[in-house]
């Protein structure tokens, strides 16, 4: 009797179950989809009225204030987002990858242990301490060093950047290279392979996905981030030149300006296309992401 | 019991090893002469796998492990030995799991060769092509050597390894429960691999079918809860009077 008593109740709470996980999967979509079109609502009267796209793409001329007429060219924004990207990635995914390899297959356990701790410390680092450490750290230092007028500009934004994703990179790419099959470690050791081979030839190529996820995730924080690059780079509105330029972001434009505008004005939706615009260059990521995942593994089964 | 081999390929000498607190291995004193198969029998945790990790001194990646004793590989202390790899190279290991690298079946075979420093594609291919058939596998994937390893069936898989495993050309093979993931016809076709390889190598085989030791070796080692019960030619150890009761019991399906 308590036997089926019990079955009846596995019978009633089975589907709950299942029902409420399919809840939680949709919603993560149906978020998504939400935050996207409220975004896309408040800049599409813009977007689809006055704005002119040509120029929004092509002019490097951002005054929304002009009182003679205001201007809407993202250019300058985009050039500055790429460049502090561009640099971030250059030094946090070598680095980032490193410390996972080192981390995960040539630390002693004990110093790993702490190693992880400290490392996922710097991720709990709040991005304003950070653009606070741009802005009176490494503003002097990279002045002394050099010789800029000024230190908040591409290099220290990039070096803040980069500080800020190691330590993803690090945690995914980690995870990605423990999720390796310790026998396949076993098998390279036994052809005689050295630490550095099994390395090399077996555990980045089985860990490959899992450490182009970690890469990308650091792009995608990096691109994202606002309040360090707002306080670290400058906030200049210029196509930059050399390492040394200050620039501005689309994302500090945002943050930056929001506060001024007149909800509903040319300005206000303006920043909300912006936003729209950051959001499609997330989603370009992960599907490339995806594809490149997806292609390697398509080659590899022909 | 010591065996009579003047020139023994591999010989334990009072080896222990233990894991922490677990005893894995007890005092050890056993001889492998070259170009035998010799087989370890024995039930589950008995020794059996620590013993081979000891041969290619895998055994150091071990967490917590502590070998004490000798292991000598043609007469020179495994761990005297200024590189392991070199070692590691002399000595082909096969797994109870077939471990197919994410590599192609090429690259699985080519793997060590290439590490070795062997470049050339003729040469290589050449190389892969006989190892494969020594593992009676080339009849089924000579058409498909880019395919990824690890999609080949469990019993192609085990040949592959056993492939890999001969391709740096080793004297000595250690394969560990290689049947468990294989059919009984591939185990027979292994098997008669085995009795051919015989003549090039020394073979160390795991094996918890003890018939498969019966048919295959020439000498028979049984472990028992980490002690060596008893060595010796493999008909006597299937005898009606082994040295040990234990041994009878255990080659007779009393217990294990």
């Amino acid at each position: 009797m308590r036997h089926a008593a019990a079955l009846r109740l596995s019978r009633l709470a089975e589907p709950l179950v299942e029902a409420i996980i399919r809840l939680c999967g949709w919603s993560a979509i149906f978020f998504v989809f939400a935050i996207f079109f409220f975004v896309f609502r408040e800049g599409a009267p813009m977007l689809f009225g006055a704005l002119d796209l040509g120029e929004f793409f092509t002019s490097v001329n951002w005054r929304p204030d002009s009182r003679i007429q205001a201007q809407y060219g993202v250019l300058a924004l985009l050039a500055g987002t790429a460049s502090v990207t561009a640099l971030a990635m250059l030094l946090s995914v070598p680095a980032g990858l490193g410390a996972a390899i080192f981390v995960s297959e040539f630390c002693p356990p004990r110093v790993r242990e702490t190693l992880k701790i400290v490392i996922e410390l710097l991720a709990a680092i709040p991005s304003v301490v950070w653009g606070f450490i741009g802005y009176m750290v490494l503003n002097p230092v990279l002045i002394a060093v050099t010789g800029a007028p000024i230190g908040i500009n591409i290099l220290n934004g990039g070096i803040i950047l980069a500080l800020m994703s190691v330590p993803i990179i690090m945690s995914v790419g980690e995870d990605a290279l423990k999720a390796v099959p310790d026998t396949y470690r076993e098998a390279a050791i036994a052809l005689g392979a050295s630490r550095w081979q099994v390395v090399y030839k077996v555990l980045l190529p089985a860990a490959k996905n899992g450490l182009l996820a970690a890469a990308l995730l650091g792009i995608g924080r990096s691109v994202g981030e606002t309040m360090a690059v707002l306080m670290a780079t400058g906030h200049a509105v210029q196509i930059p030149h050399s390492l040394l330029d200050p620039v501005r972001t689309l994302t500090a434009t945002i943050a930056a300006e929001l506060g001024e505008t007149v909800e509903g004005g040319d300005h206000y939706r303006v920043l909300f296309v912006i936003g729209t615009l950051l959001m499609l260059m997330a989603f370009l990521v992960n599907l490339t992401a995806d594809l490149v995942v997806k292609g390697v593994r398509g080659k590899q089964n022909g | 019991m010591v065996t009579d081999s003047v020139d023994p390929h591999i010989a334990f000498r009072n080896v222990s090893v233990s894991y922490g607190r677990k005893v894995a291995l007890d005092r050890v004193t056993l001889e492998i002469p070259r170009h035998e198969i010799f087989g370890i029998i024995g039930p589950a945790n008995s020794g059996k796998t620590t013993l081979l990790k000891c041969i290619n001194r895998t055994i150091d990646f071990a967490p917590l492990a502590r070998v004490d004793g000798q292991v000598l590989v043609g007469g020179e202390d495994v761990y005297q030995m200024a590189n392991v790899f070199e070692l590691r190279r002399r000595i082909g290991m096969v797994f109870p799991l077939p471990v197919g690298l994410p590599l192609s079946v090429y690259d699985n075979v080519a793997y060590a060769p290439r590490m070795a420093g062997l470049t050339r594609r003729d040469e290589l291919d050449a190389l892969v092509e006989t190892c494969l058939r020594h593992a009676a596998l080339w009849d089924e994937v000579k058409d498909r050597m880019q395919l990824l390893g690890t999609r080949l069936s469990g019993g192609q898989q085990q040949r592959l390894t056993i492939a890999r495993a001969l391709s740096h050309r080793p004297e000595i093979l250690c394969l560990d429960e290689f049947s468990i993931a294989v059919d009984p016809v591939t185990t027979m076709k292994i098997e008669d691999v085995l009795l051919d390889l015989k003549q090039q190598m020394t073979i160390v085989l795991v094996t918890n079918l003890v018939q498969q030791a019966r048919r295959l070796a020439d000498r028979v080692a049984f472990l028992n809860n980490a002690t060596l019960i008893e060595v010796g030619p493999t008909e006597h150890v299937f005898s009606e009077h082994p040295a040990e009761r234990l041994t009878f019991d255990y080659v007779r399906g009393h217990f294990g």
